[in-house]
């Protein structure tokens, strides 16, 4: 048809439109199975199991393991406790993550879909319920083609109300990494609980709810975005799932093509395949592997389970459907020997740039100052000129004590000579130094004056520098910060 | 003009059955969700009106029956603050300043409160935090006229200076030249002997004449070595700091005839937790004693 009728056609709707398919994916068994039930069972229980790991940090500070304090601004991993300024250890962590990813992938193609992702692991308890109260494939066919009956009534029921339960703890569960797992529970029944609580906890129930029970293999499909650009980290060396077409075509049922053949010489030489269509109906999203690679395939290899049985069971050789890169199969279809290559350019410049941002991680892991300090210099008035003709600058000190003990500091000054430091006029321990405490964990705001004599100010100022020194650890910061004056000599003239 | 409406065999839709240049369009109606959507609307809106002021008529309007008002609003969120604040404030009215000091609790109040009311109030003559201007005395530096205690602030707060309040800070420099009581000479003589304090007159110049013009007038008020003297409100002459003017001419004007600032008394316009509140915020901008 050439492109000026179809545009004379009027569009019909039904061309435009497709509705989705409904995927029936029937149980499977075999070493695939099992290896994704054991993942499946390690994440959940990690994910609804963590928050409620206790972790003595001492009295006054939460002792959940993980907790990311957000009123509180910190960030509790076991021993470990961060606060806003360290961040950047986050993208560090985003880094890995993303580059962990397009290195597995590159490697073993979309494992992570096929096994570690949690739309996957949902999905697949949210069927495993479905299976269980509704039957196999074919039950479930059936049932949904039928009338609505009592026993199709309370079996749909009963699946989503358990679906419905199962998001709900999850959406709870997730709640409870930013707040106290058991105050949360408890909050939340007695109804005292933040509205930003209950609402998270609506949400996430309603998504997981959808996205497991309903979406499915859609969000796979259209939603995420990483299917979208896994092509730029696969490759022909990449080891995915995949159909060996030589050892299983020309496709056939053996005993059928032969009796429809009149004689046993006429008939067809086939391959492995026996069409029987099992690798099919195992898939979660609805897929035939045969068809060569596709972006719809999570790689999760339950087709190799099914096939694997069937092979079994009808006395053919195993793996005919198997993992294997394109190189290999393009190598094999034609009796070569291949080898695997894992180390490839791409593979290996990924492997650098996670070790480079591991390292990183670490060392700032390593070497995270345990205080802050800032000085903020007063705006008005930049300077007061005193009684003997000294100067004073006024300063907000803010000293962060990122340790788990109380932190007793001293402050000293160079850069103006004879200065002194005092944290007000009637204050004690104004001196050379000064000596400041800082509670565990916590920021303390100082006022801070400065009183000196510079022999000059030519510019109005001159720089000076803070050192804040731990007094147990030793550690020490600096800040630079300006002394302020007249713009003229350190002494005479009106204010 | 519309002229024939028919069906348009594609669509199956009547025309609206105008014409332009042989161009026909279809009458595609809105879409029902959308139809229903804006009926609703419409729906709501007549609940508004009902519930809220809207509708004006000759001298008054419709006061909604919520009777609502954006003005009332405003009042009960300022009486919520000013509840909210109740407890402290009460605290802080009767407490003597002193122990105030001592509450961090309540300290935190009393500045932010000290601090809004001087940005308010005092902030036009003192500056910025009171970084004084001339005139305007800078209040984060260590001299005070009247004393720098949190008492002492308190009562020059309270009262003003030279105001109209009977308790009010008073004191009073004779204009020893308008007056004739020094000769212009002897004034010059007295200038010279301040001005080597104050720098701007070289220490060699012999100021015998003019220290025995001091010892014999100023001693008094702004004490034997210019220390100044807080009882008579005699500012310290020796100090590097200078309300008007730190020049030779000036001294000779202000013993001539002096200039004298004045200071309000707050007790007619700022109630007394206030007036402490601001006396802890004076007191903390550094120069407090
Ligand atoms: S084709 Fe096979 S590996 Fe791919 S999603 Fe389906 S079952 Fe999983
Ligand atoms: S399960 Fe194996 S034999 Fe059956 S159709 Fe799929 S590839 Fe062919």
């Amino acid at each position: 048809m050439s492109v000026v009728s179809r545009l004379e056609q009027p569009p019909s709707p039904e061309a435009l439109y497709a509705s989705r398919i409904r995927v029936y994916p029937k149980d499977v068994r075999g070493l695939v199975r099992r290896v994704k039930w054991a993942i499946l069972a390690v994440c959940l229980l990690i994910y609804y199991a963590l928050p409620w790991l206790r972790w003595n940090r001492g009295p006054g500070v939460p002792d959940q393991a993980l907790l990311i304090d957000m009123w509180n601004e910190r960030f509790y991993v076991f021993n470990l406790v961060l606060w806003p300024q360290d961040f950047y250890l986050l993208t560090g962590l985003l880094i890995t993550a993303a580059v962990s990813l397009f290195l597995v992938t590159s490697l073993f193609g979309r494992v992570w879909c096929g096994y570690a992702c949690p739309q996957t692991v949902w999905t697949d308890l949210f069927m495993a319920v479905e299976r269980w109260l509704q039957g196999d494939r074919n039950a479930r066919m059936r049932r949904d083609a039928g009338a609505m009956s009592l026993d199709k009534a309370w079996r749909k029921t009963a699946t989503h109300a358990i679906w419905l339960g199962i998001a709900f703890w999850t959406g709870g569960a997730w709640t409870m990494y930013f707040v106290d797992a058991p105050l949360a529970v408890s909050e939340f029944w007695h109804g005292t609980a933040s509205p930003e609580l209950y609402a998270a906890t609506g949400i996430l129930t309603c998504t997981t709810y959808l996205l497991a029970g309903w979406a499915r293999e859609q969000v796979c499909t259209y939603m995420c975005p990483w299917p979208r650009f896994q092509s730029a980290m696969l490759d022909e060396q990449s080891i995915i799932v995949t159909y060996q077409g030589w050892r299983g075509e020309p496709r056939g049922h053996g005993r059928r093509a032969q009796a429809a053949a009149v004689t046993a010489a006429a008939a067809p030489a086939l391959g492995d395949c026996i069409d029987c269509a099992a690798c099919v109906h195992v898939c979660p999203t609805g897929i035939d592997i045969r068809d060569g690679i596709q972006l719809e395939c999570i790689n999760c290899g339950l087709c190799i389970d099914a096939c694997n049985s069937v092979m079994k069971k009808s006395g053919g050789k195993p793996w005919l459907v198997t993992w294997d890169t394109l190189a290999g199969q393009a190598a094999r279809s034609q009796g070569k020997p291949h080898h695997l290559r894992l180390l490839r350019p791409r593979t290996l410049i990924y492997t650098i740039a996670l070790s480079l941002v591991l390292i990183g991680l670490v060392l700032g892991l390593i070497f995270r100052s345990q205080m802050t300090l800032s000085l903020i210099h007063d705006r008005a008035p930049l300077f007061v000129r005193l009684k003997d003709g000294g100067l004073r600058n006024g300063f907000t000190l803010k000293l962060a004590n990122k340790t788990m003990q109380p932190g007793e500091y001293t402050l000293s000054l160079s850069g103006l000579p004879g200065a002194t430091l005092l944290l007000s006029e009637t204050a004690p321990g104004a001196g050379e130094t000064l000596h400041l405490s800082v509670p565990r964990s916590e920021v303390a705001a100082f006022r801070l004056l400065v009183q000196g004599q510079p022999a000059a100010l030519p510019n109005g100022s001159m720089p000076i520098f803070f050192k804040v020194r731990n007094d147990t650890t030793g550690d020490t910061l600096s800040y630079e910060s300006l002394f302020m004056g007249p713009a003229t000599s350190g002494s005479g003239a009106s204010q | 003009m519309p002229t024939k409406i028919e069906k348009d065999s594609h669509t199956g839709t009547d025309t609206t059955g105008h014409v332009w240049d042989g161009i026909r369009e279809l009458n595609t109606p809105l879409p029902k969700w959308w139809l229903y959507v804006f009926i609703a609307t419409v729906i709501w809106a007549l609940g508004w009106f009902l519930l809220y002021p809207s509708i004006p008529y000759g001298s008054g309007y419709w006061h909604g029956l919520l009777g609502y008002s954006s003005r009332g609003d405003a009042m009960s969120g300022l009486a919520a603050i000013h509840e909210q604040h109740k407890d402290a404030m009460d605290k802080i009215a009767k407490m003597p300043i002193a122990d105030i000091a001592r509450d961090p609790k309540l300290m935190e109040t009393a500045i932010t409160a000290g601090r809004i009311t001087f940005a308010n109030n005092c902030q036009p003559c003192h500056g910025p935090n009171g970084a004084g201007r001339v005139g305007y005395p800078a209040l984060g530096d260590d001299v005070w006229l009247w004393g720098g205690k949190l008492t002492d602030i308190e009562t020059t707060l309270t009262h003003g200076i030279r105001s109209s309040d009977p308790d009010a800070r008073q004191s009073q420099m004779p204009a020893f030249g308008a007056d004739g009581t020094l000769k212009p000479d002897q004034i010059e003589a007295v200038a010279d002997y301040v001005g080597v304090w104050w720098g701007v007159v070289p220490a060699s110049t012999d100021t015998k004449a003019g220290a025995q013009i001091y010892a014999e007038n100023c001693v008094a008020c702004h004490g034997e070595k210019g220390e100044g003297n807080r009882d008579a409100g005699g500012p310290p002459l020796n100090a590097k700091v200078h309300l008007y003017d730190g020049s030779r001419a000036f001294i000779v004007s202000q013993v001539n005839k002096p200039q004298q600032g004045v200071m309000p008394n707050w007790n007619t316009r700022l109630d007394p937790a206030t007036i402490k509140s601001v006396a802890l915020f004076v007191h903390s901008l550094g120069g407090g004693e």
